[in-house]
C-alpha cells in the first residue's frame, strides 16, 4: 500500500496551504478524502499517516472518520449509490424508487452487488428535494448527483458506471 | 416575478461565467466597497438595509458584523453552505448557477470586517460545487480580485473551500467551526459567541450563502432599493424552496411577506392531482406544522407573522406542502428518523430522546403501538423541549408535537386493536 | 486575584463567591448539591449532560442608569429565563437568584435521568461501581420510579472492551459525559481516547499502541460517573462497600502522592486483609486528586510469594530459618567485634523513622551511613529548597520554573502535570535537556545542550555572564533575570552521582547568587528516584562515589531495603569481600541470598511512618494490612540491635521517633504526628456523598502533612561545601558513550512484581541517532552486545533522529548496572 504522501504529494501541499500554519488539524477532513480516493475506504494505515502529517493522535483521526457519514472504514462497492428517502423525497415516490433500484441490482439496502461494483445506501436530504427522486453516487474520486430519476434513467446511469469501472481504478489520479 | 436578483441566472444566461458576470456589473459593488467605503460604512449600509440572515434564525446581518471587536485579530468570515435541512435547496441553486454573486457578497463581508481569509464550508455532498468554486476562486485570483493589495489598496483577501462529510449538525454554526477546525462536528457552548471567539478562537462572522448573495445588491443598489421589497421588519427578497405535494416544486424568488397561497398556487401550480391541501411546513423538517386552512394560506411569509400566528418560525423558508393523502403520524416518523440520524450525541435529551421517539414512532408505524404509546411519544417530546444544548434537539420535536396536536386522528388510525382485559 | 466577591442567593441562602465562580460550585460551597455528570471541577465545563438544570433569575438593569430596576419594596426586579439553565456553565453574577428546589427543577432532573437510564443497563448488582455510583445514587434521589422505556428495545453494546490491558470499557454503561476524554485532553494531554460515531451510537474509542497509552489512564476510572471505565485490577474484584480505606503515601517517586489502600478480608487468603486497589486521596498541594498508573498498579509486590517472613542465619553455607533473638544476638555480637568498620547501606523507600534509628546505630558505632542512590544534593535542598507556602498548584505569571536534566513525565509524573498546568497559567517554563521531553511543549524556552555539558548550559544564567549569548539562550536568560520567583528542578537525565552532585551545587549556587532562596515559591527541588531520598539525606545518609571499594572493606555490612548485588555484579563482588553481611528486606533478592544474617522487615503498608517528599513535605502513612509472619518494622529491628549494644532506642512507636528527629533536626522542629494528621477543607470538595461531583478520589481525613522549613527560610547561615570538581564526560576513541535515563516503568525491585504493568515495562534498549547506529553497523531492532566493566550485556537497538550524535541512551534499572555516563565497547551480536 503506497503512502498518501507519495500518491498525492502536490494535493497535500495545496490542502495544507489552505489553513494557517499552526492550525494544520483543519486539514484532517480533506486528507481523509484523499485517503478514500484510492480505495473507496479509509484504512488504519492511512489514519496513522494522516495523524503523523498533522501531528495529532490517530485516535482523533479515527474519531472524525466515525462521526461523518461520507467517510467509510468498512469496504463497500466501488460505487455507493445513495438514495435520498427523506421526507420531501418520500412525498415524491423515493421509497418506491429505492425498492425498484434494489430489485434492479438484486441487493437490499446496505448490501453490495456480487461483482463488488455497487452498494445501495439510504441517505438523508441531499438538498435536491424538488428534483426527486434523487440519488448520488459516491466513489473514491468524488460524488455526483442524479436528479429527477426514474428506474429507466437509473438503469442508464448504472450501465454507464459499469463501463467506467472497466477503466483502471483511481480515476485521473 | 420576471426579474430575478438572487437567482439571477434565470434572467441572465451564463452568469456563472466570470466574463458574463463582470459584463453585467459584477464585482462593481466589491470595487466600490474596497476603494471608496470604509469597513464601518459597509456595515452601516447593511444595517440600514435591514437584511436578516437567510440561514434560519433571521438575525440582522449588519448587527452581527458590527459585533466583531477591533481589538482581537485576525478576523474570519465563514460562508455556511452546509444546506442540509430537509426541504431546503436554495443555496444549492445559487452555488450552481449564480456563484459569483455569492462570492462577491462573501468578499464584501470579508472586507467589512477586515478579514484576510474566508472559508466556504460546503456539505460534503456538494463535492462538484466545491470543485467548481475552487476554479472560480482561481479565476478571481488571476483577475486580481482576490489576493494581495486588491485594486491597489492594501486590502488582501483569500478564499478557501472546505468540504464537510455528511452531517446535518455541521450547519449549526459552532458545530461548523469545530468541523472546520478538524474536530468532531459538535456544537460549542455559548457564550462565547463566534463574533468574539469563533474560528481558531478568533472573531468570526458566519453567514448563510443566500444572505451573502444579497450583499452585492445592497452595496450596489443601496439599502433603500433593498427595502423596496418585503415588509418593514422583514425587508428584501427571499428564495422560497417549495417541495412536497405540489405540481411545480422548486425555488421561487419572492418578496418576504408574500402569502402561502401565492407561493403554492400562483407559483407552485397547486397541489398534485388536485388533492386537498392538508398542512404546511414552513421551515423544512424543523417546522411546526401549520394546518392549511384557507385563512392560513393567506398568511404572509415573513420572520414575524407565521411565528406569531402559528408559533411556526419561517426558518430558511423551506415550504413542504402536505396533502390529504399524507398521514401525519408517518410524517412525524419521518422527521424523527432524520433527527435521530443527525443528532450529534453530545447532549443527553437529544441523543436519548430522538432515539426513544424513534423506537415509539417505529412501533406506531408497524401498527404495534397502543394509545399509551402515543401519550408516551408526546411526553418524551415534551421532555426534550427546552433542555437541549443546541437547536437541533429542539427542532426534533416540532413536527411531533404539532402533528399530535393538530392531527391526533392520524395517529389513532395506526393504533393496534386493543383487546379488552 | 480580586478580593471583590459576588453576592447571590441559592434557594434563599445568601452566598458570596469570587467572580467567575460557576453556579454549581457556588452552590456546593453553600452546601447545596446540584447533580452533575459531565461537569467536573477540574475540567472545563461543557454543559452537555443537562443534569444540572436550574432556574436562574437575574436583576433587571436599567439601561440608562446602569442601576437595578427595583419594585415598590425596593427589591431588585428579577428576570427569569423561560428555559432552565445549566448551573455548570453559568458564572455567578451580582444579585443572581438561583432556584434548585422547585418542582420545575425536580421534573427536569427526573426527566434527564430517565433519558440516561433508557440506554443504561440494569446491571448494578454486578457492576464494579455499584455502591459508589453517582448514577445509582442520583437515580435513587431524583430518578423516575419506573422505566417507561421498553426493555427489549434497549441498545445492546459490548460490555468488556479492553481499551488497553489496564482499563476496560463497558459500552452499555457509558453515558457519554465525556469526562474521560476531556481528562485525557485537558489534564493529561494524551488524546488517546475519543468519541466516535454520533447520536446514540456515540462511543469511546482508542487507537493508540498500546491501547489507552497514557500513564494517567487510571484517573479516568475515578471520574467516570458510572461503571463504564474500570481498571483491570479492580474489575469484579470486590464491592466498594466491603472495602476499608487506609491512608498512605505513594512509594514510587519523590512527589509523595496521597493515596488510599482499599483493603478487604479475603476468604481465599485465609481471612487475611488484602489490598484490593489503590486510590488517590486529595491533597491539593501535592497530587490534587490524581495519581499516575505506576502508583495505582504497582503495589502487588506486597503479596508476592517471594516475601520473606522469618529471620535466617547462614549455617554451613545455607540460610536457615532462625528465631529473632538468635539472629539479633549474632548481629550484635559481630557489631561489638567489628564496631567502627560498619557500613550501613540504606535504600530510599525506608521511612524517616527507620532511617533515624539506622543512622543512630551506625553513628554511635562509628560506622558509615551510606545512601544507595545515584543522585546528590539533598544537603543543598535542605538549605535552599522550596520553603513552606510554596504550592506548585498555584504558580503562575511572574514565576520561572527551570527544569534541567530531567524527563519529568517519567521521573515524577504528577509534577509534570502540575508544572505543565503552571505554565498554562502563565508561569515561564525553561527546559534544559539534551533531548526532547514531553515538557518541551509547554516551555517558553527550550535549551538543548550536549550530554555532559549541563554545567556549561546552566552557567549562562549566572548574573555576571553577559556576553553574546546565542538564541534561545539569550531570551531564556532574560526571562530568568526578570523573574520575581525562581524554582529550579533537577533530575537524573544522563547523570551519575558525581555529575548530579556538581549540578546540584551549580543550581544551588545560582539560586543563592540571584537571591531566589528562603522565600516561598523559590528554591531548589530534586526529582529523586525514590519516595524518601530527601528524608534519608535529612536523617544523615548520603551516597558515596566509591561504593564497591567501601563495601569490600567493611567489617560488617548492614544492607537495608535495597539490592546492590542484584543491580550490579561489581557490587555483588564487593559484598563477597566484605566481612559479615546483614541484610534486612521484605523480598528475596540477590543480596539476601548472600547474607550471613537475614532480618525480615515489613512492607510500608504494614506499619506506620513518615516520608519527606521532593518538595520537602513531611507526610504520614498508616498501616493498611497486617504484617505477615514473623516480620518487624525496620525501625524496630534496628532498635533491637541497638538495645543489644546497650543503647536506648525506640522500637514501639514511630511517633516517638519523629519527636526525637524533631529534637535534633531544626527543619523538623515543629513536627509531630498530630500536626501531620491535620486537615483543612480543600477546594474542590471531594469524596462527600455527592460522588458525581468530583469522582471517587478520597477526601483527605488523615492529614495533609506539613512543609519543612529550609535553612534559608529560617535565616540560618548556609553551609554550602565547596563545589566538587566538574566531572569529565567519558569519551574514548572507538568506544560509544552511553548515558543513563530514568523511566517510569523500569524494572525496579518493586515494580517487577506487578503483573498488570508487565507489558509496559522498559526493556534494555540502547537508543541512538541513526548516524551513530550506522557507525557501529547497527540497525533498528537488532541485538547488540555491550561490554560494561568486562561483563557483556545484550541490548536491543532503537533509533531516534532527535538525539545528539555519538551517544546512546540506556534506561536505568533494566538489569544493566549503568548509572553514570560511560564509554563502552559495542558490537552487533554474532
Ligand atoms: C441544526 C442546525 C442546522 C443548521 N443548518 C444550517 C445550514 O445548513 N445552513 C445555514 O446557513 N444555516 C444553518 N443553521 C443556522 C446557523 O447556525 C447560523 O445561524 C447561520 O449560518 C447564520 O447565518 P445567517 O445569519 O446568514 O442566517 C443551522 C442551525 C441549526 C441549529
Ligand atoms: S466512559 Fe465514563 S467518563 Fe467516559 S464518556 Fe462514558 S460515562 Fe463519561
Ligand atoms: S450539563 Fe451541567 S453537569 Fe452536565
Amino acid at each position: 500500500m503506497k503512502k498518501l504522501a507519495e500518491l498525492y504529494e502536490d494535493e497535500i501541499q495545496v490542502i495544507l496551504a489552505k489553513y494557517p500554519d499552526e492550525q494544520k488539524r483543519s486539514a484532517v477532513m480533506p486528507l481523509l478524502y484523499l485517503a478514500q480516493r484510492a480505495s473507496g475506504r479509509i484504512s488504519q494505515e492511512a489514519m496513522q499517516e494522516i495523524a503523523e502529517i498533522l501531528d495529532i493522535a490517530i485516535t482523533d483521526v479515527a474519531s472524525i472518520v466515525g462521526f461523518y457519514s461520507l467517510f467509510h472504514e468498512e469496504p463497500g462497492g466501488r460505487y455507493r449509490i445513495q438514495v435520498c428517502t427523506d421526507l420531501p423525497c418520500a412525498l415524491r415516490g423515493a421509497d418506491a424508487f429505492l425498492r425498484q433500484l434494489c430489485d434492479l441490482l438484486g441487493v437490499e439496502v446496505g448490501e453490495t452487488t456480487a461483482d463488488g461494483l455497487f452498494t445501495i445506501e439510504e441517505v438523508k436530504c441531499l438538498a435536491a428535494c424538488h428534483r426527486a427522486p434523487v440519488f448520488q453516487v459516491q466513489n473514491g474520486d468524488g460524488l455526483e448527483y442524479h436528479e429527477n430519476q426514474t428506474i429507466d434513467t437509473a438503469r442508464l446511469v448504472i450501465d454507464e458506471l459499469r463501463l467506467r469501472a472497466q477503466k483502471p481504478p483511481g480515476g485521473a489520479a | 416575478m420576471s426579474e430575478h436578483y438572487l437567482l439571477r441566472h434565470r434572467s441572465v444566461p451564463h452568469i456563472d461565467r466570470l466574463d458574463v458576470y463582470r459584463s453585467q456589473g459584477g464585482f462593481e459593488a466589491f470595487h466600490k466597497a474596497v476603494t471608496s467605503l470604509k469597513p464601518g460604512e459597509v456595515i452601516e449600509e447593511i444595517k440600514k438595509s435591514g437584511l436578516r440572515g437567510r440561514g434560519g434564525a433571521g438575525f440582522p446581518t449588519g448587527t452581527k458584523w458590527g459585533f466583531l471587536p477591533n481589538t482581537l485579530w485576525p478576523h474570519y468570515v465563514v460562508a455556511n453552505a452546509d444546506e442540509s435541512e430537509p426541504g431546503t435547496f436554495k443555496d444549492h441553486e445559487i452555488l450552481e448557477s449564480n456563484p459569483f454573486q455569492f462570492l462577491e457578497g462573501l468578499m464584501i463581508a470579508a472586507y467589512a470586517v477586515q478579514a484576510q481569509r474566508a472559508y466556504i464550508y460546503l456539505r460534503g455532498e456538494f463535492w462538484q460545487l466545491a470543485q467548481a468554486l475552487d476554479q472560480r476562486i482561481a479565476q478571481l485570483e488571476a483577475d486580481g480580485l482576490l489576493g494581495e493589495d486588491i485594486f491597489g489598496t492594501d486590502y488582501s483577501l483569500r478564499l478557501f473551500t472546505h468540504l464537510g462529510a455528511g452531517a446535518y449538525i455541521c450547519g449549526e454554526e459552532t458545530a461548523l467551526l469545530e468541523s472546520l477546525e478538524g474536530k468532531l462536528g459538535q456544537p460549542r457552548l455559548r457564550p462565547p459567541f463566534p463574533a468574539t471567539a469563533g474560528l481558531y478562537n478568533s472573531p468570526t462572522v458566519i453567514n448563510n450563502v443566500e444572505t451573502l448573495t444579497n450583499v452585492p445588491l445592497i452595496i450596489g443598489r443601496g439599502a433603500d432599493w433593498f427595502r423596496s421589497f418585503g415588509t418593514d421588519k422583514s425587508p428584501g427578497l427571499k428564495i422560497f424552496s417549495l417541495s412536497g405535494c405540489v405540481n411545480r416544486p422548486g425555488n421561487y424568488e419572492l418578496p418576504l411577506g408574500c402569502t402561502f397561497r401565492e407561493l403554492i398556487y400562483d407559483h407552485g401550480g397547486g397541489i398534485v392531482q388536485d388533492h386537498a391541501i392538508k398542512a404546511i411546513m414552513a421551515a423544512g423538517a424543523s417546522s411546526v406544522l401549520i394546518a392549511a386552512t384557507p385563512e392560513a394560506l393567506e398568511t404572509p411569509m415573513d420572520y414575524e407573522t407565521t411565528l406569531e400566528k402559528f408559533g411556526a418560525p419561517l426558518g430558511s423558508a423551506s415550504i413542504i406542502v402536505l396533502d390529504e393523502t399524507v398521514n401525519m403520524a408517518w410524517l412525524a416518523f419521518k422527521t424523527i428518523g432524520f433527527f435521530k440520524h443527525e443528532s450529534c450525541g453530545k447532549c443527553t435529551p437529544c441523543r436519548e430522546g430522538t432515539f426513544w421517539m424513534n423506537q415509539i414512532a417505529t412501533r406506531i408505524m408497524r401498527g404495534k403501538a397502543t394509545r399509551a404509546d402515543i401519550h408516551l411519544l408526546e411526553n418524551v417530546a415534551q421532555q426534550i423541549q427546552g433542555k437541549c444544548l443546541c437547536a437541533l434537539g429542539e427542532f426534533s420535536i416540532m413536527a411531533v408535537l404539532s402533528s399530535l396536536k393538530l392531527f391526533a386522528k392520524d395517529f389513532e388510525q395506526l393504533i393496534k386493536v386493543e383487546h379488552d382485559g | 486575584m480580586t478580593d471583590k466577591l459576588v453576592h447571590l442567593t441559592i434557594d434563599n441562602i445568601p452566598v458570596s463567591v469570587p467572580p467567575d465562580t460557576l453556579v454549581v460550585d457556588a452552590a456546593k460551597q453553600a452546601g447545596i448539591n446540584i447533580p452533575v455528570f459531565c461537569y467536573h471541577p477540574k475540567l472545563h465545563p461543557v454543559g452537555m449532560c443537562r443534569m444540572c438544570l436550574v432556574e436562574i433569575g437575574r436583576p433587571l438593569l436599567d439601561r440608562a442608569s446602569g442601576e437595578f430596576v427595583r419594585d415598590a419594596d425596593g427589591a431588585p426586579k428579577l428576570q427569569f429565563s423561560p428555559k432552565l439553565e445549566t448551573a455548570c456553565t453559568t458564572p455567578v453574577t451580582e444579585g443572581m437568584v438561583v432556584i434548585t428546589n422547585s418542582q420545575k427543577v425536580a421534573d427536569a432532573r427526573r426527566e434527564v435521568l430517565e433519558f440516561i437510564l433508557t440506554s443504561h443497563p440494569l446491571d448494578c448488582p454486578i457492576c464494579d461501581k455499584g455502591g459508589e455510583c453517582p448514577l445509582q445514587n442520583l437515580t435513587m434521589e431524583h430518578g423516575p420510579g419506573q422505566s417507561r422505556f421498553l426493555f427489549d428495545e434497549k441498545m445492546h453494546l459490548d460490555k468488556h472492551v479492553p481499551l488497553g490491558e489496564l482499563i476496560y470499557l463497558d459500552r452499555e454503561r457509558c453515558i457519554q459525559c465525556g469526562r474521560c476524554v476531556r481528562f485525557q485532553n485537558e489534564v493529561a494531554d494524551d488524546p488517546v481516547i475519543a468519541f466516535s460515531q454520533r447520536g446514540r451510537a456515540l462511543e469511546i474509542i482508542t487507537q493508540s499502541t498500546p491501547g489507552f497509552d497514557s500513564i494517567f489512564s487510571g484517573n479516568t476510572t475515578d471520574i467516570c460517573p458510572v461503571g463504564a471505565l474500570t481498571t483491570a485490577d479492580f474489575r469484579f474484584a470486590a464491592r466498594p462497600w466491603e472495602l476499608k480505606a487506609a491512608a498512605s503515601i505513594c512509594q514510587h517517586c519523590a512527589v509523595g502522592c496521597n493515596i488510599v489502600f482499599n483493603v478487604r478480608r479475603e476468604a481465599l487468603q485465609g481471612g487475611r486483609m488484602v489490598i484490593k486497589r489503590v486510590m488517590p486521596r486529595q491533597n491539593e498541594q501535592v497530587n490534587e486528586i490524581w495519581i499516575c498508573d505506576k502508583g495505582r498498579f504497582a503495589y502487588h509486590y506486597v503479596e508476592s510469594p517471594q516475601r520473606l517472613t522469618q529471620p535466617m542465619i547462614r549455617k554451613d553455607g545455607a540460610l536457615i530459618e532462625a528465631e529473632w533473638d538468635e539472629a539479633l544476638d549474632l548481629v550484635a555480637k559481630k557489631l561489638t567485634a567489628y564496631g567502627a568498620s560498619l557500613v550501613t547501606l540504606a535504600g530510599g523507600r525506608l521511612s524517616n523513622e527507620d532511617l533515624f534509628n539506622l543512622y543512630s546505630l551506625t553513628h554511635t558505632q562509628g560506622g558509615q551511613a551510606v545512601l544507595y542512590s545515584y543522585m546528590a544534593g539533598g544537603d543543598l535542598t535542605a538549605q535552599v529548597g522550596i520553603p513552606p507556602q510554596t504550592d506548585l498548584g498555584k504558580l503562575g505569571a511572574g514565576c520561572v520554573i527551570l527544569v534541567i536534566a530531567c524527563d519529568l513525565h517519567e521521573e515524577a509524573p504528577l509534577w509534570w502535570l502540575r508544572i505543565k498546568a503552571a505554565a498554562q497559567r502563565g508561569a515561564s517554563l525553561i527546559v534544559l535537556n539534551p533531548r526532547t521531553t514531553r515538557l518541551d511543549r509547554y516551555a517558553r524556552h527550550v535549551i538543548r545542550y550536549e550530554y555532559g555539558a549541563e554545567l556549561a548550559a546552566l552557567s549562562a544564567f549566572q548574573p555576571q555572564s553577559r556576553g553574546d549569548l546565542p538564541e534561545p539562550v539569550r531570551s531564556a536568560v532574560k526571562t530568568f533575570q526578570e523573574a520575581e520567583n525562581v524554582i529550579i528542578l533537577y533530575g537524573s537525565e544522563g547523570l551519575g552521582l558525581q555529575e548530579s552532585k556538581a549540578l546540584a551545587h551549580a543550581c544551588a549556587g545560582l539560586l543563592i547568587k540571584t537571591y531566589h532562596i528562603g522565600r516561598s515559591n523559590n528554591g531548589l527541588v530534586a526529582a529523586w528516584h525514590n519516595a524518601n531520598l530527601q528524608g534519608a539525606w535529612d536523617m544523615g545518609f548520603s551516597p558515596i562515589n566509591n561504593l564497591a571499594e567501601t563495601l569490600s572493606k567493611a567489617g560488617v555490612t548492614y544492607v537495608v531495603a535495597t539490592d546492590p548485588a542484584g543491580d550490579d555484579p561489581q557490587l555483588a563482588e564487593a559484598l563477597q569481600h566484605s566481612g559479615f553481611l546483614v541484610v534486612q528486606d521484605i523480598l528475596m533478592t540477590e543480596t539476601v541470598k548472600m547474607a550471613d544474617v537475614f532480618l525480615p522487615a515489613q512492607a510500608y503498608m504494614e506499619r506506620g511512618g513518615s516520608y519527606t517528599s521532593g518538595e520537602r513535605r513531611l507526610q504520614r502513612f498508616y498501616p493498611a494490612v497486617p504484617p505477615p509472619g514473623n516480620t518487624l518494622p525496620d525501625f524496630a529491628i534496628t532498635a533491637r540491635i541497638s538495645q543489644r549494644l546497650g543503647r536506648t532506642a525506640e522500637e514501639q512507636s514511630p511517633a516517638r521517633i519523629l519527636l526525637q528527629i524533631a529534637a535534633t533536626n531544626p527543619a523538623y522542629a515543629e513536627m509531630d504526628y498530630q500536626l501531620l494528621a491535620q486537615v483543612h477543607e480543600q477546594q474542590p470538595l471531594m469524596g462527600r456523598h455527592d460522588l458525581y461531583y468530583g469522582g471517587t478520589t478520597y477526601e483527605n481525613r488523615q492529614g495533609l502533612g506539613a512543609h519543612l522549613s529550609t535553612a534559608a527560610s529560617r535565616v540560618e547561615p548556609l553551609n554550602i561545601p565547596d563545589a566538587p570538581p566538574p566531572p569529565v564526560f567519558p569519551v574514548q576513541e572507538g568506544l560509544l558513550t552511553v548515558v543513563p535515563t530514568t523511566r517510569l516503568y523500569d524494572r525496579g525491585s518493586l515494580l517487577i512484581h506487578s503483573n498488570l504493568l508487565h507489558q509496559r515495562l522498559a526493556h534494555p534498549t540502547l537508543t541512538m541517532h541513526p548516524k551513530t547506529a550506522e557507525a557501529y553497523q547497527l540497525s533498528r531492532g537488532q541485538t547488540a552486545v555491550m561490554l560494561l566493566e568486562k561483563t557483556p550485556y545484550r541490548v536491543e537497538i532503537d533509533l531516534d533522529e532527535d538525539l545528539p550524535h555519538g551517544i546512546a541512551l540506556l534506561p536505568r534499572s533494566v538489569g544493566i548496572p549503568l548509572n553514570a555516563p560511560q564509554a563502552v565497547k559495542l558490537r552487533p551480536e554474532s
